[in-house]
């Protein structure tokens, strides 16, 4: 068998850190308020289609598009979870999976009421000839996704060791009646959850949308397998969701070249066998429930 | 006490099902009298309904009772169907081994796909189901030499159910109107039996509390996947009922969205109530198809989405335990039937409380 290993490799890591960028998003979000979002897709997509509005329409050069859509995003998560998630019981987990789920339909139809279904073409932030070392080809786009993924990992990773902020989202996540006692207002930081979260899934979707293309369907398989990615690093780690992206990248793009037909069913084979071995994903600890 | 208590107790019990069965029995004369409908559009209509209702209450056993989450139950309910279908069309076999088999198929695969379940909670079990679900229509496609592919099978025979000498041959809208509402009538019975039984309660127990349900001698890997395969089975009976009625099937029609349906369904009719899950199918694809026909709409998928979605939100928002709640309060008010207190004592153990944790 006789596959261009190396080129496999490279555009696994490309795709790998797309999926790993909107796991983040759902990590994240899962960390700090408990709950599991369903919705990341279609945020992303939405505010994708914000974004391409202020670059098409009004006209915007992309950094300052790109600046007041990551504004957006921010402000729209932190909506949702002020409007939404936080008037709902979430006396069984069932709950914010099911509005969660409502909430991405009402995305996904509202983006095509908005917008409409034809398919665009998103206007890339870099463009010229791909970067060639040896046989492996790395197109300027694929260089902008690595980049932007490792400093975005740099920045939350500065935010969550060093910030105040950063380190009360923290202690939220780790007990929430401990972070509650010392002052930390659980509220803000479900907001700053879901705002930073749906900020991050905001620029996974102005990275994929130049690389595919824009209609209110695109982050579908991304959104995906970007929660299969999440689930298999485990869902309590937010490196977990890293490593988790790049392999089902990787994988992805393997399999996707060897047989097309089966991706979804053989990425979603082997994430429920790592699961049947390691419930909790790969990085993430196992939660029991204590009586 | 007495027998005469008993009597009307159970008598009270069997008039859901007597008044069921008379409105299942009236509607298609009926409906010869309503001027400007076609009613064998609207049998069929109702037919499809009755067969989402096959699968919304096996997916409520599941679901609302077990507190297993599952978004792969258009998997499950495509199973069924392509079962069915392949063996009527490509081995010639009759309709009810299609149907028979199709259930029992499709419930070995589910106890399989309850396997993991016994690993899995919550967020994990709905990505692993949502999986399955993905992944059987791209299995199909992928075998297209037997199972016709992305653009299905096509002229599958009637259903037909043979009588000693005699063959019936559900051939028109009605004739296939009173099966689906007999095997409806059927396995909605069963449900409510099953549980209101012994392994009701053990679904139940294990919904509010794994832990509490093993120290009660609740046999977890018994009755988990129990769970998970009757709910197949009602999926793939409902799935070979499918294939028949609309005599044709492709991967499309089984979609993350119709699993998503099927989840609307119950939260609608109120989790853990078999009624519910009755009641939210019948309204929710008669309300998908009402909207195809509002003049207003451009684009209908986009509108059903959205009003899918705004359905699932107002409904966990503000009717938490769905419409079978809302008639609950409402009978609750009604003067007290001390004879019901026997009764209702199900309801309450049944019902998603606060506080229970569903996992």
């Amino acid at each position: 068998m006789d596959l261009p290993w190396g080129q496999l490799l490279i555009n696994g890591l490309a795709l790998g850190s797309l999926y790993a960028l909107t796991a983040f998003g759902i990590v994240l979000i899962y960390k700090t308020t408990q709950v599991i979002t369903f919705a990341q897709g279609e945020t992303a997509m939405f505010s994708t289609f914000v974004a391409f509005t202020f670059l098409t329409v009004l006209q915007f050069p992309f950094a300052v598009a790109f600046v007041l859509t990551l504004a957006f995003a921010g402000l729209f998560g932190a909506f949702i979870e002020r409007v939404v998630l936080r008037n709902i019981s979430t006396t069984t987990v069932l709950n914010p999976v099911i509005v969660t789920i409502g909430l991405s339909l009402i995305l996904l139809g509202g983006a095509g009421w908005i917008w409409g279904y034809e398919i665009r073409t998103f206007p890339a932030p870099v463009e010229g000839p791909p970067f060639r070392f040896a046989t492996v080809v790395v197109s300027q786009l694929n260089a902008v996704i690595f980049f932007v993924t490792l400093v975005l990992m740099a920045l939350l990773f500065v935010f969550f060791r060093f910030t105040a902020t950063g380190i009360a989202m923290r202690a939220v996540a780790e007990n929430r009646t401990a972070a509650q006692l010392l002052g930390i207002s659980i509220g803000r930081m479900n907001a700053l959850g879901w705002g930073v979260g749906t900020a991050m899934g905001a620029v996974t979707g102005m990275l994929i949308a130049p690389l595919n293309y824009l209609d209110p369907t695109m982050m579908g398989d991304v959104a995906l397998k970007a929660f299969a990615a999440g689930v298999l690093g485990g869902l309590t780690s937010l490196p977990g969701a890293v490593v988790g992206g790049l392999l089902l990248g990787v994988i992805d793009s393997v399999v996707g070249f060897e047989v097309p037909e089966l991706r979804n069913t053989i990425a979603f084979a082997l994430i429920v066998l790592v699961l049947v071995v390691r419930p909790g994903g790969l990085l993430g600890k196992h939660e029991t429930k204590k009586v | 006490m007495g027998s005469m208590h008993w009597s009307r107790s159970r008598g009270r019990a069997m008039l859901p099902y007597g008044l069921g069965i008379a409105a299942v029995l009236a509607m298609p004369p009926l409906l010869n009298f309503i001027p400007g409908i076609a009613p064998g559009y609207i049998l069929y209509l109702v037919s499809l309904a009755l067969i989402y209702a096959i699968v919304a209450i096996g997916l409520g056993i599941l679901v609302g009772h077990t507190g297993q989450i599952s978004l792969g139950h258009a998997g499950l309910f495509a199973i069924g169907a392509y079962t069915s279908a392949l063996l009527t069309f490509r081995l010639g076999l009759p309709f009810v081994v299609g149907l028979l088999f199709a259930g029992a198929l499709t419930a070995a695969i589910g106890f399989l796909l309850g396997l993991p379940a016994l690993r899995l909670s919550g967020p994990y079990l709905a990505v692993a189901t949502l999986g399955f679900g993905l992944a059987i229509p791209q299995l199909i496609v992928w075998q297209g030499s037997w199972t016709g592919g992305s653009s299905g099978l096509h002229q599958l025979p009637p259903a037909s159910l043979p009588l000693g000498a005699f063959t019936i041959v559900f051939r028109t809208d009605q004739d296939f109107y009173y099966l689906a509402a007999a095997v409806l009538i059927g396995l909605t019975v069963f449900a409510r039996n099953v549980v209101t039984s012994h392994t009701g309660r053990a679904f139940v127990t294990i919904r509010d509390s794994e832990i509490a349900a093993r120290a009660m001698g609740v046999d977890l890997v018994r009755y988990k996947t129990s769970a998970f395969a009757l709910s197949a089975l009602y999926a793939g009976i409902a799935g070979s009922l499918y294939a028949h009625l609309l005599h044709g099937i492709s991967p499309e029609d089984f979609t993350v969205l119709l699993s998503v349906d099927f989840l609307t369904m119950i939260v609608l009719g109120g989790l853990g109530s078999v009624g519910g899950a009755l009641a939210g199918a019948l309204l929710l694809t008669l309300l998908q198809n009402a909207l195809t026909r509002l003049p207003v709409v451009h684009d209908f998928k986009n509108l059903y989405v959205v009003v899918l979605g705004v359905i699932l939100i107002l409904t966990i928002a503000f009717l938490p335990r769905g419409l079978a709640g809302v008639v609950r309060s409402l009978r609750s008010r009604l003067p007290a039937a001390p004879e019901r207190n026997g009764a209702s004592r199900t309801d309450q153990i049944v019902e998603l409380g606060e506080g229970s944790g569903a996992r």
